[in-house]
């Protein structure tokens, strides 16, 4: 009996103290943002802020342009994940369902792009997007994101374990190709729209070297850039209206996440991709 | 009006007109991504190996078909050039032990959280995960604040013990150390999560007989969980590998990749070059990874078999 107690309690222990290694940082980013910029600055450092301001998260406003930032971040990684679910479950399904000439062939290539490091295509994507005469608009920054391998992957793994009678009922009863899709396919696939939307959603909003590239005017910065370019472009840098920044763009993510977490480790679980 | 009329040999077997009709449909599906994944995925691909077979420079890039044909020059080039060998040992460095720490890190949380007793697992599987979730900027935000040699947490509680910290970002022995450290810190959650599945996989009347047989929790470890877990653990060494091999951003936020080179990756050393405006060069090195990354992912089908259908 004891012996088991002592198990448990070791065991809460080493589970609490990897949690506060894991998750202190953020809590300390996260009461810093509230402290006067000397306190951030002091040593030794603080914890606790001795006078709570919001003064930091009012200079995002006044000295960036951090709602236009925000705006910009939101329609990218919006856009990137509707055309991906849109895209991906449609090739998924025709990969999973539907005989064509050249289906495995295509199917094939798609994969094999997931191994492609993104050094391999930046530069001539980068090329390509300028001479599209498309370098700082939102097309530049959501094209080359519109179809992800990933999705595609996903979608037909999941749409393999659909059985066809379902899709065969809708045939026999005179139902044209695209209504099934839409009426009975689609519909089908919620769990793993879900999971896709999500992750993409994500990795779009976290995104960083391709609009770090393409976004050159503050206009059409996303969140990640204008905090990187702030933190190494000023010749003063106010420390706190950088915490207050990283705040602003972990607490979407973390929203997003706590909300919908199920359908994440479902995605991951079961693709082993993120 | 067709439907009904084609019904009958739909129904039994495929009529070849039916057929031919369905090929065509399958494409329509099939051709949205199909174009854009040409466009702006596999061309590029093809035009950075063209690109590596000739001498191309940003100057190039209004007259393309002035540059030189150089055969595999780029590549013989690099194995001489130290800044892309040093670039090669440091990636080494970082996966070589980047992915045992991170395994090891995720095999801890995954078993501490699947051991039965816990409540609260949801808390700390999302405390856990949330650093995967996080965007990188905001993580180098807060790391540069606690690895500062001053005023850093870090130092702090080292100093509390008595330890003087080192400059972890700001000197040479012990930067890529603490990029390695930050890696692992950021990436152990998603494997969590595949260990975790693979755990919950495992039969529980397997420790039952075992714990019958008066096997400890070591032994109960180390002869059902470990080889059960054999194929998850490849598996996330090899994602957690094929990933860690194209490090870059986190030496692009953290460090810039110094000092002195010392956290200088491949894929910082190519962003480099493409900046300086060497593209056939940048685009052999590039390939090189690419090699690298393929020759990783045929091991893990060998190793596991296809994981397809």
């Amino acid at each position: 009996m004891t012996r088991d107690r002592v198990a448990k309690l070791s065991l809460y222990a080493i589970l609490v103290a990897g949690l506060l290694v894991v998750v202190g940082p953020f809590l300390w980013m996260l009461l810093s943002s509230f402290k006067t910029e000397a306190e951030i600055r002091s040593v030794p450092p603080t914890w606790w802020p001795s006078t709570w301001s919001l003064g930091n998260y009012r200079d995002l406003f006044d000295r960036l342009d951090f709602p236009q930032y925000f705006a910009n971040s939101a329609i990218v990684a919006v856009l990137v994940t509707l055309g991906n679910l849109l895209f991906c479950s449609l090739l998924g399904y025709a990969l999973a369902k539907l005989d064509f000439p050249g289906r495995k062939a295509l199917f094939l290539v798609v994969l094999g792009m997931l191994m492609v490091p993104g050094m391999v295509t930046f530069v001539p994507q980068f090329v390509l997007v300028s001479n599209m005469g498309l370098a700082n608009s939102y097309a530049g920054l959501v094209l080359p994101f519109l179809a992800g391998p990933f999705g595609v992957f996903l979608m037909r793994q999941f749409l393999l374990a659909v059985p066809d009678d379902l899709i065969e009922a809708a045939r026999v009863d005179g139902a044209g190709e695209w209504r099934i899709f839409w009426r009975v396919v689609l519909p089908l696939c919620k769990p793993a729209l879900a999971t896709l939307g999500i992750l993409t959603f994500l990795s779009s909003w976290n995104n960083f070297l391709w609009p770090l590239v393409v976004a050159t005017t503050d206009d059409k910065y996303t969140l990640p850039v204008a905090l990187a370019l702030y933190a190494i472009g000023q010749n003063r840098i106010y420390y706190g209206l950088l915490l207050a920044g990283a705040v602003v763009v972990v607490l979407p993510v973390l929203i997003v996440f706590l909300a919908l977490q199920r359908h994440f480790m479902r995605g991951i679980a079961t693709t082993g991709l993120k | 009006m067709t439907a009904v009329l084609t019904r009958p040999a739909e129904a039994g077997r495929v009529a070849p007109a039916g057929k031919r009709r369905r090929k065509w449909v399958g494409w329509s599906f099939a051709a949205p991504f199909t174009v854009l994944f040409l466009v702006f995925a596999l061309l590029p691909v093809i035009a950075s190996l063209v690109m590596s077979v000739t001498d191309m420079r940003a100057t190039d890039l209004r007259t393309p078909l002035s540059v030189n044909f150089v055969g595999l020059d780029n590549y013989t080039r690099l194995f001489s050039d130290d800044l892309f060998v040093r670039s090669a040992i440091n990636t080494l460095v970082f996966v070589g032990l980047g992915v045992p720490l991170t395994i090891v890190a995720a095999m801890a949380a995954a078993n501490g959280l699947n051991s039965g007793l816990i409540r609260f697992r949801a808390l700390f599987r999302v405390g856990f995960y949330l650093p995967v979730v996080t965007s990188i900027v905001a993580i180098a935000v807060i790391w540069r604040f606690l690895l500062d040699p001053e005023a850093g947490l870090v130092n702090n509680l080292l100093a509390q013990v008595g330890i003087t910290g080192p400059n972890w970002l700001g000197d040479t022995s012990t930067s890529l150390g603490s990029i390695i450290v930050m890696a692992a810190w950021r990436n152990f959650g998603s494997l969590m999560v595949i260990f975790l599945a693979a755990l919950q996989g495992i039969p529980t009347d397997l420790y039952e007989a075992a714990r019958l047989d008066g096997a400890g929790r070591w032994q109960q470890f180390r002869r059902i969980t470990l080889p059960l877990m054999r194929p998850a653990l490849l598996f996330g060494a090899v994602i957690t590998g094929i990933g860690y091999l194209q490090l870059f951003e986190e030496p692009l936020v953290m460090t810039q990749g110094g000092p002195l080179s010392s956290t200088l990756s491949v894929s910082y050393h190519i962003y480099n070059q493409f900046g300086f405006g060497n593209y056939g060069y940048a685009a052999a090195a590039s390939y090189v990874l690419f090699v690298a990354v393929v020759a990783l992912s045929v091991l893990q089908f060998r190793l596991l078999g296809s994981r397809d259908d």
